[in-house]
């Protein structure tokens, strides 16, 4: 199996996805210049974190222009997977790859630490290896992490499963507190109605080693290493 | 040929950002202000040869495509020879 992750001018944290996939996974994986349409030769592909474009216009919005965009549309459509980090799930979003936005933290503060975040749904390629309800702690470095979306879109969100996981509080629980960007229902990670499209705004990639604090992050790539090598 | 952009976040979407504002006015001493909503203002020059319908049309597509994000926000055109 092989990744590809795609860098796009600003894109700040694809060598931590490409050392999570060549260190830990043990898979082949490319950088792809967004430039680049050609994306056959991968399995899955990785939306990286950072600030593409500078952010400017809107979080995401000027990345899902890029000419590797189409292509990543196209890769989606056929059912491989697209994971989706920080960035990498606003730009998902402007994408209309998934519904709904990233709008400014209900705080305003950009926030960086560790958070917990409950695995809502084991129904993916990203999360079958984990257990419903089980609490990740993760890294979040964002200004823009508030999800909003319309009642209809929340309603299929809801009915269809695809909240894959929610803020929660060490013990699981959905406090008001523990939901540190006001997003809607607690939602940190979403996935496409065909569950091969996964965006959320922790960083399981800088979660997958105990000398940074949590090797949480593990879980969510062995999932997809796992579907992964089935598939073939 | 002008064509002015307004994009402004949609009435149900939160703007942590315009409260914000609203707050540290209040905290000036401005009185009497109810409510601050934060929006993006664009000034596009059009190639003088479009007619202002095309002028509209190419603008106004712009909005939709680019400038705002259906999912939070609406925008307005003006377009001024």
């Amino acid at each position: 199996m092989k990744f590809g992750v795609i860098v796009f001018p600003g894109s700040n944290c694809d060598h931590d996805a490409y050392h999570v996939i060549s260190k830990h996974v043990g898979q082949p994986v490319d950088f792809v210049w967004h430039r680049e349409t050609d994306l056959s030769e991968y399995d899955a592909v990785i939306i990286p974190g950072g600030f593409s474009y500078g952010d400017y216009l809107r979080a995401g919005a000027l990345a899902r222009f890029s000419p590797v965009m189409a292509s990543v549309k196209e890769f989606a459509a056929r059912g491989r997977i697209v994971l989706g980090i920080c960035n990498g799930f606003q730009i998902l979003c402007e994408s209309g790859l998934l519904p709904g936005a990233l709008i400014r933290n209900k705080e305003l503060h950009f926030i960086c630490r560790h958070v917990n975040v409950r695995v809502e749904t084991t129904s993916s390629p990203f999360t079958h290896e984990l257990h419903t309800g089980q609490v990740l702690s993760l890294p979040v470095a964002h200004a823009e992490g508030n999800y909003v979306c319309d009642e209809e879109t929340f309603e299929d969100l809801v009915r269809e499963d695809r909240i894959v996981f929610r803020y929660c509080d060490p013990a699981g629980g959905l406090t008001e507190e523990a939901n540190l960007n006001g997003s809607r229902d607690h939602i940190a990670g979403i996935c496409s109605r065909g569950r091969n499209v996964l965006g959320l705004m922790p960083h399981p990639e800088r979660a997958c080693e105990d000398l940074l604090g949590s090797s949480d992050g593990s879980g969510i790539f062995s999932s997809l290493a796992a579907t992964l090598a089935d598939a073939r | 040929m002008k064509a002015k952009v307004y994009v402004t976040l949609k009435s149900g979407v939160l703007d942590p950002q315009g409260k914000a504002i609203q707050h540290s006015v209040g905290l000036l001493g401005y009185e009497g202000i109810a409510d601050v909503r934060q929006g993006k203002y664009f000034e596009i020059a059009l190639d003088a040869a479009l007619d202002e319908t095309r002028a509209r049309e190419t603008a106004e597509q712009l909005a939709r495509d680019v400038l705002s994000n259906p999912v939070i926000e609406d925008f307005r055109v003006e377009v001024e020879g």
